[in-house]
């Protein structure tokens, strides 16, 4: 076991990979000499050579069509989006190319690429730099959608969506590199399309992802005081979404509260909603429950900022609020 | 009407091409030429939908560039797509079966006018939107360019031809992948169509520097301009941006002076082009042109070049009913290829 940072278990992913495939190359703005804003890619150029970590223009809707292409073509690119922000710019070619190319070719290509990076809201970073995408990109066909919170995940993750033969957007929270955790020393993958159980209960599912799975968790502190026993849902893949494991905590709680970053209109959380309609109306006690951020551009004053995203105190209430409406 | 631009002069020397290369050219374009006729008759008998986009007048650019091409080296088009699948080699039954909807079509019925792909014959698409697959041409130039210099494979020579029209110039991907592909020289092809109309948007109104070739001086890389109506003007300059490309010298840019003999998709009017352009034009049929050409030179008799043609029709009627008969894609196959299975 070595005590690892987020950061260095996604360098040690891009890493590994780099080393048993060698179509498989990174790409974007300071990736390279510059090792990465955030140093996911330190020392990768002085190793692999400036083809294989290619420092880009910043020019992002053109290096992502590029990745496309690169792909059609035989190769894996990895893509940092230097905030998952900018790729605002490359929708075009996310939604358009990577998403849809497979479908309307026939089968003709496949684009196996991973466009990564942080996202999130951070510390007063303003409104531009503290966008969730991930619910933007969620209605398009043809992408996978992750999201890592923990040095383990994001590195097993992040290896398996580099050997995924499909576009994958993993979502990084900028507030969650500098987490520690005891990675084992042998290779391990953790699968794209499985939501980890973080915590098994049976009062109330509580489905999460990125970094509001670290606000859940210290709720749910405050819950087993009072007696209560939640079961925690990293969802992990918002795209698609994993209704194995959410299903199979449902008929167990018949209650679920969704705490998210994203905003509430258009969510993941609106998503989840509807699905959950669709397939386990039948198995709830109680409507569900969405914890969101608010609508608003993310202020950059710093109460206005804690006031917008969801707090631990506020997922504390809202499930005691749930189990004490236990009918 | 603005100044027409004076098209620049080309003399081929008469045994520049040998008259198998001559007749290559030759049926290349007639097949453009007679698929596109057999898609407006098609599309205005309610059997083809969608906004199709025909060649008509551009044949030239086409055959004069991918006819320069190996078969291992790429093409990228634009939703004016077919005749550049068809010069890549992609069965002309399979695009017309495409534009059918048909499950036999290059793209499975999926992509229809607009998307057509083979990989086998490493056409990159068709693409519906304005300059977004210049980033993907790119995307190829790069892996061939990966697989020389990062993989170490001296075979990997691969050329990747991109084309596009004069209106998608002023399209910010036109100038980043300029750029990218000057600043790591990648083996690629900038083709630029310049019809000189963008739907209804006629080029000097929409652009500061209407001379296209023009733009690739300040991005440091070859910027040329050829008669687009002449074939093997055009066959001339992409020749030797092929041996530059090849040769790890990077991009070029061409610019083909050229005219769409019919209106911008089967859906236009074409009410704003003047009828005198629209003649000045047609006078340069690119396909007549080189007829006379060939005959001129003793490269090809009438009787061949009719002979030509008379097996080309031959084969769009074949293609037409192997369209007709094709069957549909499958109900159940409606989320077949949407992710690929490891
Ligand atoms: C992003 C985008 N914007 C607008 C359109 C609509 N559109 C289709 S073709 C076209 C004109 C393109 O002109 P040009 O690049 O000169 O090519 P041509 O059609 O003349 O071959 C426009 C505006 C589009 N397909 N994609
Ligand atoms: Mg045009």
């Amino acid at each position: 076991m070595a005590e690892t940072l987020l950061f260095n278990a996604l360098r040690e992913a891009i890493d590994e990979e780099m080393g048993r495939d060698d179509t498989v190359f990174v790409l974007g703005e300071d990736v390279g000499v510059y090792g990465g804003s955030y140093k996911v890619t330190k020392d990768l150029y002085e190793k692999y050579g400036e083809l294989r970590v290619l420092d880009t223009p910043i020019a992002e809707n053109s290096f992502t069509g590029m990745a496309v292409g690169a792909a059609m073509t035989g190769l894996r690119p990895i893509i940092e989006g230097m905030n998952m922000g900018f790729l605002l710019l490359a929708f075009n070619q996310i939604a358009n190319n990577a998403g849809m190319l497979r479908y309307t070719s026939g089968g003709n290509y496949k684009i196996p690429m991973v466009i990564r990076g942080p996202g999130g809201v951070g510390r007063q970073l303003g409104a531009e730099h503290s966008q969730r995408l991930e619910a933007y990109f969620q209605a398009v066909p043809g992408l996978k959608i992750v999201a890592c919170s923990t040095p383990y995940n994001a590195k097993g993750l992040l290896k398996a969506a580099i050997r995924d033969d499909n576009p994958v957007l993993f979502f990084e929270h900028v507030l969650l590199y500098n987490l520690k955790e005891d990675l084992p020393n042998h290779e391990y993958v953790v699968p794209l399309d499985k939501a980890e159980v973080v915590r098994s209960g049976k009062d109330v599912t509580i489905l999460t992802y990125s970094r509001m799975r670290h606000h859940v968790t210290q709720a749910v502190k405050g819950l087993e005081k009072k007696g209560i026993d939640p079961e925690v849902i990293d969802l992990i893949s918002l795209k698609p979404l994993d209704f194995d494991t959410i299903g199979a905590s449902i008929k167990k709680t018949h209650r679920v509260i969704i705490v998210e970053e994203c905003m509430k209109t258009g969510g993941i959380g609106a998503e989840i909603i509807a699905s959950i309609n669709d397939r386990y109306f039948d198995e709830l006690d109680a409507p569900v429950v969405r914890l969101s951020s608010q609508d608003i551009p993310t202020p950059y004053n710093g109460k206005l900022e804690t006031l917008t995203i969801v707090q631990p105190k506020q997922i504390e209430a809202a499930v005691e609020n749930m189990v004490a409406l236990k009918v | 009407m603005v100044q027409e631009r004076t098209l620049p002069q080309f003399q081929a020397p008469p045994a520049q091409i040998s008259s198998e290369e001559g007749l290559v050219l030759y049926e290349d374009m007639i097949l453009g030429r007679f698929f596109e006729d057999k898609c407006a008759e098609m599309y205005y008998r309610g059997k083809m939908f969608g906004f199709v986009h025909l060649y008509n007048g551009q044949e030239a650019v086409s055959s004069g560039v991918i006819k320069s091409l190996r078969s291992d080296d790429y093409v990228c088009s634009t939703y004016r797509d077919h005749v550049h699948a068809l010069s890549a080699g992609v069965p002309a039954k399979n695009v017309m079966a495409e534009l059918f909807g048909k499950e036999t079509g290059c793209s499975k019925g999926r992509g229809g006018s607009m998307h057509l792909f083979s990989s086998e014959h490493n056409m990159l698409g068709g693409f519906a939107f304005i300059g977004e697959g210049i980033p993907v041409a790119l995307g190829a130039a790069f892996q061939s360019r990966y697989r020389r210099d990062a993989l170490g494979d001296a075979s990997a020579d691969q050329v990747t031809a991109c084309f596009f029209g004069d209106g998608t110039t002023n399209n910010g991907q036109f100038f980043e992948c300029l750029n990218m592909a000057a600043l790591w020289k990648l083996p690629i092809l900038f083709v630029v169509e310049n019809n000189k109309w963008a739907i209804g948007m006629a080029h000097e109104r929409a652009t500061s520097q209407p001379e296209i070739y023009k733009k690739a001086a300040v991005f440091g890389m070859p910027g040329i301009e050829v008669d687009g109506m002449d074939v093997m003007a055009v066959r001339a300059v992409a020749q030797e941006a092929v041996a530059r490309a090849r040769a790890g010298e990077g991009p070029t840019l061409i610019e083909a002076l050229t005219y769409r003999f019919r209106g911008h998709s089967l859906a236009d009017p074409d009410e704003l082009r003047s009828k005198a352009e629209k003649e000045a034009w047609l006078a340069r049929d690119p396909i007549k042109r080189f007829e006379a050409y060939l005959v001129e030179h003793n490269l090809a008799e009438e009787g061949t070049l009719k002979e030509v043609r008379d097996r080309i029709q031959t084969r769009i009627d074949d293609a037409l009913t192997f369209a007709e008969d094709s069957p549909e894609p499958s109900p159940e196959d409606l989320y077949k290829y949407i992710f690929a299975e490891s």
